[in-house]
């Protein structure tokens, strides 16, 4: 089932020509708009004519998270802010947050690219999907939202942060999809088995992303929840979620690649790996007008195959990712890097800089703690004192991250000081 | 008088608080009284010795975070309604108490430590009730 099959079914050599148009006016339209691109064309002495097809791509610069937080909080923006009718925000990777903007033609694209995903995973106007994604500056829940109203289906907007209302209600609606994080919907596996409930559960298909999850996560998925579960793939510079899906045949995440280019560059030499290795994935936005972006870097590892896929799609398919290049950590779904943490810390005075991350899964939901050391002269032998110093710290790292940590003090002098490079994080969920 | 008291902040791991009293064994500081305050993360162990200073010096050295902080140490009969007594003559002049634990009972007399939220008002109110407050010196000697 296709939701544009003419674009989803397209020839390599059609779907290269029109990637081609859309990149030569891409480079155009940012040149022209957008101070920031301008000047890199620049300083390497580029002119939007030097770009005639998708291969003169790698002519031109990459786009760092780092570019979009210096030029906080609209400064990359293509079009005035009139135009903008959408912001939404993610971790920047210290305290200024990252912040998109999308027109009315760029929510129209992002609400096609995840219909086509909705549609990849079973999704009809006949289901009834629960959106189990946050709503608000996450681009979870609005994005997962607008693609599935787009494909017709009944769409009830749960959110997050009430599990017993979510099953409650998808017995109740008799809700047949799911969007959710993949350990979201493992803890309401759990819920629904020990309210007894999970004969009363009419799901079809769960659609889950926003975090990394296995393969092991993904049967055992469909085998307690006997559901389909497809994996979506998204980040928010680039649009949300919506930017890759997996079909039933679970070969890959098919990229909506007329609107999205990618391409796997090798993290040493930063030239093309070929098909099936594995390296970073970077994107350049072809359609958008809001925020275009020319080569952004994911920071995600994976590799791509350009095979046609036994569904019939043409379009790219990227594997299960395979880790990060960088030390971003995704918990609970939201973007967190150690040094978010270490900035937040910085303003505590009471605390040594040295600090250990340590995230790990119970039942299903990760959990986020925080070891600190105290300082020696602020040690003090008042319990009550030590607890309002851990909720200081509490709140400004809950602040900072929009996650709420357990802070463990610990003895001077315990937590790890690493030669050369810093080791700040302990993941112990083995999510790659 | 005030007496010093030695406290020794503690992750709770197996092991740790034997850790402590072996540096104190080494040290041949001799341990009085003791309190531990616990929550779940940590422990707070509260010490009378008969030299605090040496027992604080040899921990920070072992990597202990420790201080030392005034208590008062109150000789007490042994009798009902003696500590009633006592705290009564600390709240009628607002001195709060932050903790306290017993440290010996010895024959008529028994001991207890103090934490106020007001040493030395605590210390000249009791003074004028006549209640002896004991000196680390005084405590080692007991």
């Amino acid at each position: 089932m296709y939701w544009n099959q003419k674009i989803e079914c397209m020839s390599r050599d059609e779907l290269t020509k029109l990637q081609s148009e859309r990149l030569v006016k891409l480079v155009d339209y940012v040149y022209n708009n957008v101070e920031f691109y301008r000047k890199k064309m620049q300083a390497v002495g580029l002119v939007p004519q030097d770009i005639k097809n998708i291969e003169d791509i790698t002519k031109l610069p990459f786009t760092t998270k780092d570019d979009l937080r210096d030029n906080y909080p609209f400064g990359l923006f293509a079009v005035p802010d009139s135009e903008i009718v959408r912001v939404h925000a993610s971790s920047g990777t210290t305290g200024k947050a990252t912040v998109v903007g999308y027109t009315k033609n760029d929510i129209e694209t992002w609400s096609e690219c995840v219909a086509r995903c909705m549609t990849m995973a079973g999704v009809t106007k006949n289901d009834i999907i629960q959106i189990a994604y946050g709503y608000g500056l996450f681009t979870g829940g609005l994005g997962a939202h607008y693609g599935s109203e787009k494909v017709g289906a009944m769409v009830v907007p749960m959110s997050t942060g009430n599990s017993k209302k979510l099953t409650t209600m998808m017995v109740d609606f008799g809700a047949t999809a799911i969007a959710c994080t993949p350990s979201y919907l493992l803890h309401i596996i759990e819920v629904l088995e020990q309210e007894g409930l999970m004969d009363k559960v009419k799901l079809k298909y769960a659609i889950c992303g926003a975090e990394p999850w296995t393969e092991k996560m993904h049967k055992e998925i469909e085998e307690r929840l006997h559901v389909r579960a497809h994996d979506i793939y998204g980040l928010s510079e680039v649009m949300g979620p919506g930017v890759a899906c997996d079909c039933e045949y679970h070969k890959g995440l098919h990229v909506c690649e007329d609107h999205f280019y990618p391409e796997i560059l090798s993290p040493s030499t930063f030239k093309w790996q070929k098909p099936g290795k594995t390296g970073e994935l970077v994107f350049t936005t072809l359609t958008k007008e809001g925020l275009p972006l020319i080569r952004y870097r994911t920071k995600d590892l994976t590799s791509i195959d350009y095979s046609t896929c036994e569904c019939g799609r043409t379009s790219a398919r990227i594997s299960r990712f395979k880790g990060r290049v960088d030390d971003m950590l995704i918990i609970r779904g939201v973007n967190v890097f150690p040094s978010q943490v270490e900035a937040a810390l910085v303003d505590v005075k009471e605390v040594s800089p040295h600090y250990m991350i340590i995230v790990d899964r119970v039942n299903n939901l990760d959990t986020l703690e925080i070891q600190v050391e105290v300082n020696p002269q602020y040690y003090t032998d008042e319990i009550r004192v030590l607890e309002n110093l851990t909720k200081k710290i509490s709140h400004v790292i809950s602040q900072a991250l929009g996650l709420n940590p357990k802070i463990k003090l610990v003895e001077p002098q315990t937590l790890v000081r690493s030669e050369g490079k810093a080791v700040h994080v302990i993941d112990k969920r083995n999510l790659y | 008088m005030v007496a010093k008291q030695l406290s020794v902040f503690i992750e709770n791991r197996q092991g740790r608080l034997g850790e402590v009293l072996n540096v104190l064994k080494q040290n041949n500081v001799n341990i009085l009284s003791l309190s531990l305050a616990d929550t779940t993360e940590y422990g707070l162990l509260r010490l009378i010795v008969n030299n605090p200073e040496l027992g604080k010096e040899k921990l920070a050295e072992d990597g202990f975070s420790t201080i030392l902080t005034d208590v008062l140490v109150l000789k007490i009969s042994h009798q009902a309604g003696s500590l009633q007594q006592l705290l009564k003559i600390l709240s009628d002049n607002d001195v709060n108490i932050e903790y306290m634990y017993g440290l010996s009972i010895d024959g008529e007399e028994a001991s207890v430590v103090l934490k106020t939220s007001d040493i030395k008002m605590a210390e000249e109110v009791l003074g004028v009730q006549g209640v002896k407050t004991l000196s680390t010196k005084d405590i080692a000697s007991l």
